[in-house]
């Protein structure tokens, strides 16, 4: 208990340290737009990948459900957009990208503070936190929830390839659930979702990074705890965000 | 000049600095020496903030940095060039980026007059043509030498130095070492240098502080550190069988 008010007062710590102003705005921009190529264009290939496989099995494994005659076939499409824009769009995307772009964080920066390259900065008098988290956090925050909306149309994509491939129901019926009692604040719902998973998995991750110790070894534990306290944090986020949003 | 005054360091219950007190004068080289683990980079760390002491002061001219804030000590760090004992050259730059570094933060240069600086400092670290590579494409020596430059890329007042020479070969060290002592007449810099190299004791040493045990136990010149009787000083010095030879022909009065 104690060790866990710790690591929150260190984090807490550290956050105060990350959102100040920027020393130079001009600093701040070069990093912010390095870090969204990093963080989310390089993001695109993986997330295109499972969104169009995801979207496939979703409309595969609704339509093998629904046996009644009573329920009509339209509802393949209705679920598999609720299913995708619901969660997987934002929720399974952001556990992925805990994985992916957390550990390449946390190893990044935990390399940096075990080779003194961070010592240096704040040497220098540059606020080391600011300017290596703040951009990614920014970045990841800002355009993350773009890369789930890239994923939703991806995923309704692999839905209708697997229909044309199998012609498990018919086109029509499955672009008809997707006009189905169609929300538009679900879209809105997700991508504040995905703005806030986002945040925890760049800060967290940079978090670990940041106060990595132990030389090699030390980085690669702190990956690992990185990734798993983001996931953990981005399914209580997920609960408390639905709470308050759907609930 | 800097200026320390009973600095006392804890780890826990560990202490690692025990009332250290001692005075740095410009355009001389200062060696902080001491076995390994005995708390030199401690007290290094702890003279350019990057650890906190429990107590005492440090004086920067007439500035007790050990009472500032962060932005206080903003003000004094841009004075201060380090060079860290693995370089701690930024991965992510090149060679000419990570020498702007500190001026793309604290000056207005222009383009021109930051790759002006950039090749004057490169050019007096006697390096030339290196601009463009990453880190990893040079040798411990040459990335040294690129720390140094990054060092001295502001003029600084204060440069520290944590184990130039560890990893390099004696050859590339003597020039590390003559390199950091040039500098420091040159421009009449405060030069705070941690080793444990003897070569660079007898090379630089204008003057040198022993540590043991967190204790700074010894004082003087390299002149004097090899006639001096403190036991601890001499188990250090004379480690090696080379350097207890000389000492055995010293008393002998066969080498002066």
């Amino acid at each position: 208990m104690k060790n866990t008010l710790e690591i929150l007062g260190r984090y807490f710590l550290l956050m105060r340290k990350v959102f100040t102003r920027p020393d130079k705005r001009s600093i701040f921009f070069k990093q912010f737009f390095t870090d969204i190529e990093k963080l989310v264009i390089n993001s695109i290939p993986i997330v295109a990948v499972i969104s169009v496989f995801i979207g496939a099995v979703i409309v595969i494994q609704t339509a093998s459900n629904i046996e009644s005659p009573f329920i009509p076939k339209m509802y393949v499409g209705y679920m598999a957009r609720e299913s995708l824009v619901l969660e997987f769009c934002s929720t399974m995307i952001a556990l992925i990208l805990a994985g992916k772009v957390g550990s390449n964080i946390s190893s990044e920066i935990g390399s940096m503070r075990i080779s003194e390259q961070i010592d240096a900065m704040d040497m220098m008098g540059v606020n080391s936190a600011n300017y290596l988290i703040l951009p990614k956090i920014a970045a990841a925050t800002l355009f993350n929830p773009l890369l789930m909306l890239f994923s939703f149309m991806l995923g309704l994509v692999g839905g209708a390839l697997i229909i044309f491939i199998t012609g498990i129901v018919t086109m029509s019926q499955y672009v008809d659930g997707l006009h189905y009692a169609f929300r538009s604040y679900y879209i809105f719902y997700s991508m504040i979702k995905m703005s806030v998973f986002s945040y925890v998995i760049t800060s967290i991750s940079s978090f670990y990074g940041y106060y990595a110790s132990g030389g090699s070894l030390g980085v690669g534990k702190s990956s690992t705890k990185a990734i798993v306290v983001s996931s953990v944090m981005i399914l209580v986020a997920n609960l408390v965000i639905t709470q308050l949003m759907l609930g | 000049m800097i200026k320390v005054e009973k600095l006392n360091k804890f780890f826990g219950e560990k202490q690692v600095l025990k009332d250290i007190s001692i005075s740095y004068e410009p355009g001389k080289c200062s060696l902080i020496i001491g076995a390994s683990g005995s708390g030199k980079t401690v007290l290094l760390k702890s003279l350019v903030g990057l650890h906190n002491p429990e107590s005492g002061n440090i004086w920067y001219g007439d500035v007790n940095f050990s009472t500032l804030d962060e932005n206080g000590r903003k003000e004094i760090r841009k004075e201060i060039g380090m060079l860290f004992q693995g370089s701690a050259l930024f991965d992510f730059a090149t060679v000419e980026e990570n020498i702007r570094f500190p001026m793309d933060f604290f000056t207005d240069w222009s383009n021109e007059q930051k790759l002006e600086r950039v090749n004057f400092c490169l050019k007096r670290v006697n390096l030339i043509n290196v601009n463009k590579l990453y880190p990893n494409e040079l040798s411990g020596g040459m990335q040294k030498r690129v720390g140094i430059a990054r060092a001295i890329a502001l003029n600084p007042k204060y440069l520290f130095c944590d184990e130039p020479n560890s990893g390099l070969d004696p050859h590339t060290s003597i020039l590390i070492d003559q390199l950091i002592a040039e500098i420091t007449q040159e421009y009449n810099i405060t030069t705070i240098v941690n080793t444990h190299d003897m070569n660079s004791v007898m090379e630089i040493g204008d003057q040198v502080s022993f540590i043991h045990k967190g204790e700074k136990v010894w004082e003087g010149n390299s002149n004097d550190i090899l006639t001096s009787d403190n036991p601890e000083l001499n188990e250090f010095v004379f480690a090696n069988n080379m350097a207890k030879r000389m000492k055995e022909l010293m008393q002998k009065g066969q080498v002066i």
